[in-house]
């Protein structure tokens, strides 16, 4: 059973096509920050709205540290991958494992913040609007720091194991773009709940 | 161009063991396998919503009836609207996106082989899970534990206050995972319209059908994520005490509607959309024509995908917003008419002269092309809002959407079969099983459809067990399902058309339609890579300029 | 728009008689056969839309009818293929344009619609009153007066000239519901946390009926309303009677007792009683009803002592539960019911 004939061209022409990594981490990052901002538009429609239970102004303290600490691992996994495109595989490692520790600290910090939230100042999820969209908004972030700190760790025992070598850097591209996404979602959520909510 | 060429040839070899053909089929990664996987799972679940939608139509034959129990009744209509948009409507959809979209742009095979297998096992998973939910309770007598809170789940009904136990977490849950598996498919196929063309086709130079389903991936990527968003918090509220939607402690049930609907609407554009595509790759062929106004078609697709996402609390005129509020969705809904109609019109245009051959894939188009008129027009009536404040909730908007999704994407998903089942199965469907089809569907849709506007002008609502006698509403619940026996029989004929000819049809050949684009370039069914050497094109009908090399398009584009 | 609405009636009339030589109307709940003014506005409206459909529907019908008869292929037709044609900029430009002038039409009369139902505001004399939508019943509260009482609502008829509307505060005690009387007025919700506002100012006397319309559980199918438009005097005779307490009668003492000692009370308010539960509907009047169950059946003692029996026999789903009288306990308390008129 043939079927049509294809002439077969004798130069192959220039032809150029966005590579699909960095396109597929696009979308998932539209549809991420489609998620996030339905929870944003929660939590600024409940605003001001808890009639009960502790509220914004008195318990909340922007957690600057934590911030610039999450903010200064994007520019840790820049120069990482800016390192591992230029060939040196050991400072890439070392500045990638920059990026997990400063996610490490924002994740411990978080931790530390909710558990005087919950046990000194009697805020849970089921306290009031505030605190339900704010464990919730806050929580989704979190967990999106843990699903790409776990990427993360695993690709900084990748490099202690050796196998990771330059050609890998659009990979490792990708990731950081997730990376940046976390951090820039962390902006929108700091300004919403320490700035605008208080 | 050069001398040489390639012939493909079809590898005959011999027929595995069946323990390892279904071995094959479970951890496929083609496309083209996955497509046909996602095409006959759909199918399944197409007729499950088909036989919930029978026991409605039966319990609504006349006032007071009593063949089933309320309970199982709002059951039912729960279970027939999740069934048919979410694991039918959609893996439809997908199905054909996997098939048709990497052999249009030439390539062998998605951007992520691997990813759509899985995408494609999840959204499996939650039909299951869906289905599941019918054990437990009563069991199948009572409809067991199945979710009756409606498909779009209205808050303060969802809450654990009005529904205990576990049938809306099915729901919940059903939903989440196959939405999931929804976003992966769709970054996969903006991942390969984008980055797997082959050499020469431009964005300009792709098939309608590769543009069209690129902007249903991108509905799906921002419009699945405000359901998963609002699902998660419906969770929160139910087991960990929060007030999202609890009006209580303040929540508001509206803030449900409006995440609902910011999804809600985009999706009807991701099942119509590809509907749309199938109708601009089919309408042209049989008309033996271009299609005409190509770039138009392309930027309207664009506004209605861009526009789709402003309109969505058009379902919610009722909930009293205030007049600015509603007037701004009367705009937003109306203006979306507009490039709806531009398609309308050339499609139209492309058959206008033409040379039209009425084979069953055309037939289903042309009704398609009649019936989503009326169904757009339905749905102009619907965005004039005081018009709505007494049509929504009723059996006329019922009616209305129901035009849209059986009328008009259902008509070109059946073309869509006939017009590629040659080259998915290799063989020809029987032509006047397929006319039979055709009539005895049309006949029950109209039937069915077009007399249950009636009911909703005379006041009658949705979602109701029964009614009462005197409100002038029998005849025409009578005559709305007489129409579903026919469209039954109808699909019981399409089905045996489909098993009958995949077995003892008659050799299809690799372009029994005479057709311009990529995948009839190649054999039927396609083998494994899909094409031997990549090919390179010049124009949007590549295999028009093989044919016509005195005439090419590329003269013309 | 005047000349639509002064022939509407024409057409409905003309229709109705063709329907059925008794000219019995064609529904109690047909929208086009509107009594208020915000079913008036609609319906006018509407004819507007439905003529622009219509005739955008036979234009394009024919066009395509003509297109799948004149260029079908025939015997007769050749070989080859027909002219290739990709495009025209002027008819594309054309069926942009008219479709986006005719929109613009339907937008601006409807934003006038939309404007004249919403902004209207209670004039001196209106009738307020609060509607609350429970699972599965309709609870009213007139304000500026003591009564309450549920799922048939009195109210007066209003004369355009003076027009006496009626005011409705729209309020939700549980789940989502929707208030439809077609000939009245279009629907608007009831949603927890979510006052809304709607009104009527029906023309004629007269029984409109309606039902629920948003789906609220199990027994949403029978949540019915029953709209009563009376003259002047006949609606404040009816809410002067509303308004006194319960009627105290000895011979139903015993049912009284039954009554109040077993949990009924924990539910209903018997206005001047012991009974002031608010969960369920008011019963001081409840003889002043033509139904029960919010329509379930009509308000006869053999359907009042089945519903107390077992009401879920009436209404499979409804909240109130089967109270487990014996047979002398409902023959009592079912005489006590049927003296609260």
């Amino acid at each position: 059973m043939s079927a049509f004939s294809i002439p077969v061209p004798e130069h192959q022409p220039q032809w150029n096509l966005p590579a699909r990594g960095p396109v597929a981490m696009y979308c998932l990052i539209a549809a991420e920050a489609a998620i996030f901002t339905i929870f944003v538009v929660a939590y600024i429609f409940y605003v001001g709205k808890s009639a009960t239970g502790p509220q914004p102004a008195t318990v909340l303290h922007a957690p600057i540290f934590l911030t610039v600490c999450l903010l200064s691992s994007s520019l840790t996994i820049h120069i990482a991958v800016r390192s591992l495109r230029k060939g040196n595989v050991g400072r890439f490692a070392w500045w990638w494992c920059g990026t997990v520790v400063l996610g490490g600290i924002f994740l411990a910090g978080t931790a530390r913040e909710w558990r005087h939230l919950i046990y000194q100042d009697g805020l849970t999820i089921q306290t009031n609007l505030f605190g339900t969209t704010y464990y919730s908004l806050v929580g989704l972030h979190a967990f999106h720091v843990v699903m790409g700190l776990g990427a993360l760790t695993l690709v900084l025992a990748f490099a202690i194991h050796g196998d990771v070598r330059p050609e890998h850097s659009e990979r490792t591209e990708v990731l950081s773009m997730y990376w940046h996404f976390v951090d820039a979602v962390w902006v929108v959520v700091f300004t919403v709940v320490y700035i605008i909510g208080r | 161009m050069s001398t040489a060429s390639i012939t493909i040839g079809h590898a005959s070899s011999e027929r595995p063991p069946l323990v390892e053909t279904l071995h094959q089929w479970v951890t496929t990664v083609d496309h083209k396998r996955l497509g046909v996987l996602y095409i006959l799972y759909a199918l399944i679940f197409l007729v499950f919503g088909g036989i919930e939608a029978t026991i409605m139509r039966i319990q609504l034959i006349r006032p007071h009836n009593d063949f089933v129990s309320p309970e199982v009744f709002n059951r039912m209509f729960t279970m027939h609207g999740t069934t048919m948009i979410f694991f039918a409507a959609m893996p439809i959809v997908f199905g054909f996106a996997n098939y048709l979209v990497p052999l249009m742009v030439g390539a062998r095979d998605m951007a992520f082989p691997r990813l759509n297998a899985f995408s494609f096992w999840l959204s499996a998973f939650g039909g299951f899970l869906l289905y599941f939910s019918f054990l437990g309770g009563d069991g199948l007598y009572g409809a067991g534990n199945a979710p009756d809170v409606g498909w779009f789940a209205y808050a303060p009904l969802t809450s654990q206050t009005f529904s205990l136990g576990h049938s809306t977490d099915f729901w919940i849950l059903a939903v989440f995972v196959s939405g999931l598996g929804s976003m992966g498919t769709a970054i996969n196929i903006v991942a390969t319209v984008l980055c797997m063309r082959c050499p020469g086709m431009t964005l300009g130079k792709m098939p309608l059908l590769a543009w069209l389903n690129l902007v249903m991936g991108g509905l799906v990527i921002l419009s699945m994520s405000p359901l998963t968003a609002a699902q998660l918090m419906l969770l929160i509220d139910r087991y960990l005490g929060g007030h999202f939607f609890d009006a209580q402690a303040g929540g508001s049930a509206v803030l449900w509607m409006h995440f609902f609907w910011i999804f809600g609407h985009p999706e009807v554009y991701v099942l119509a959309i590809p509907a749309f595509a199938f109708a601009s790759e089919i309408i042209p062929v049989f008309s033996r024509k271009a299609i005409f106004g190509y770039p138009v078609m392309v930027a309207a697709t664009l506004a209605i995908g861009f526009i789709s996402m402003s309109v969505w609390a058009h379902h919610m005129f009722t909930v009293g917003m205030t007049a600015a509020g509603n007037t701004f969705f009367v705009l937003s809904t109306m203006a979306i008419a507009v490039p709806t109609g531009i398609k309308i019109f050339n499609w139209l245009a492309t058959m206008w002269g033409g040379k039209i051959q009425f084979r069953t894939p055309m037939l289903f188009c042309v009704a398609f092309l009649f019936q989503f008129l009326i169904a757009g027009l339905t749905g102009i009536m619907l965005s004039a809002a005081p018009f709505d404040w007494q049509l929504s909730g009723s059996y006329f908007v019922v009616a209305h959407f129901h035009y849209v999704i059986v009328g008009g994407i259902l008509f070109t998903v059946f073309g869509a079969f006939y017009y590629w089942f040659p080259k998915m199965s290799g063989r020809m469907y029987n032509e006047a099983l397929g006319k039979l089809h055709f009539w005895l569907f049309a006949i029950g849709f109209h039937l069915t459809f077009d007399f249950m506007h009636i009911p909703g002008l005379l006041g009658m609502p949705r979602r109701i067990y029964t009614y009462e006698p005197g409100r002038g509403w029998d005849i025409w619940n009578l005559i709305v399902t007489i129409g579903v026996f026919f469209q039954a029989a109808g699909t019981l004929v399409f089905l045996g058309n489909l098993l009958w000819s995949k077995w003892r049809g008659v050799a299809a050949g690799s372009d029994p339609w005479d057709a311009w684009t990529l995948e009839w370039s190649t054999a039927s069914p396609p083998p494994a890579y899909n094409f031997a050497v990549l090919p390179e094109v010049r124009s949007r009908r590549p295999l028009w300029d093989l044919k016509h090399p005195e005439d090419p398009d590329w003269h013309y584009e | 728009m005047r000349i639509i609405k002064n022939t509407v009636p024409i057409f409905y009339t003309a229709a109705a008689a063709w329907a059925n030589p008794a000219s019995q109307p064609l529904s109690p709940t047909n929208i086009f056969a509107p009594a208020s003014t915000p079913a008036d506005n609609i319906s006018a409206l509407s004819f507007l839309v439905l003529a622009v459909t219509g005739a955008i529907f036979l234009t394009v019908l024919c066009l395509l009818s003509y297109a799948i008869v004149r260029f079908r292929e025939k015997p007769t037709s050749g070989l080859g293929e027909p002219a290739q044609v990709y495009g025209s900029t002027q008819v594309e430009l054309a069926w942009t344009v008219i479709p986006v002038l005719v929109i613009v039409v339907l937008f601006l009369a409807t934003v006038r619609v939309i404007a004249s139902i919403q902004n209207a505001t209670p004039p001196p004399g209106a009738v307020e009153v609060s509607v609350i939508g429970h699972q599965y019943w309709w609870e009213y509260h007139y304000a500026h007066s003591n009564v309450v009482t549920a799922n048939e609502l009195h109210v007066p008829v209003s004369n355009p000239a003076h027009p006496t509307p009626t005011f409705l505060t729209l309020l939700s005690a549980d789940t989502d519901h929707s208030f439809w009387v077609p000939r009245l007025a279009g629907k608007t919700d009831l949603i927890p946390n979510h006052p809304n506002s709607t009104w009527i100012d029906p023309h004629e006397t007269g029984l409109y009926l309606g039902q629920c319309a948003q789906y609220c559980g199990v027994e949403h199918a029978k949540m019915l309303l029953r709209v009563y438009v009376q003259t002047r005097d006949q609606f404040d005779h009816w809410l002067a009677q509303q308004s006194r307490p319960a009627v105290a009668s000895d011979a139903v003492d015993a049912g009284r007792r039954t009554f109040e000692s077993i949990a009924c009370v924990n539910c209903h308010t018997i206005r001047g009683t012991a009974a002031v539960g608010k969960f369920g509907p008011d019963l001081t009047h409840l003889m002043s009803r033509d139904t029960i169950g919010a329509g379930a059946a009509l308000n006869t003692p053999a359907n009042l002592r089945r519903w107390i029996q077992n009401p879920n026999a009436l209404k499979p789903g409804c909240l109130m539960p089967a109270m487990g009288l014996s047979d002398s306990q409902l023959d009592a308390v079912t005489a006590y019911m049927e003296t609260l008129r």
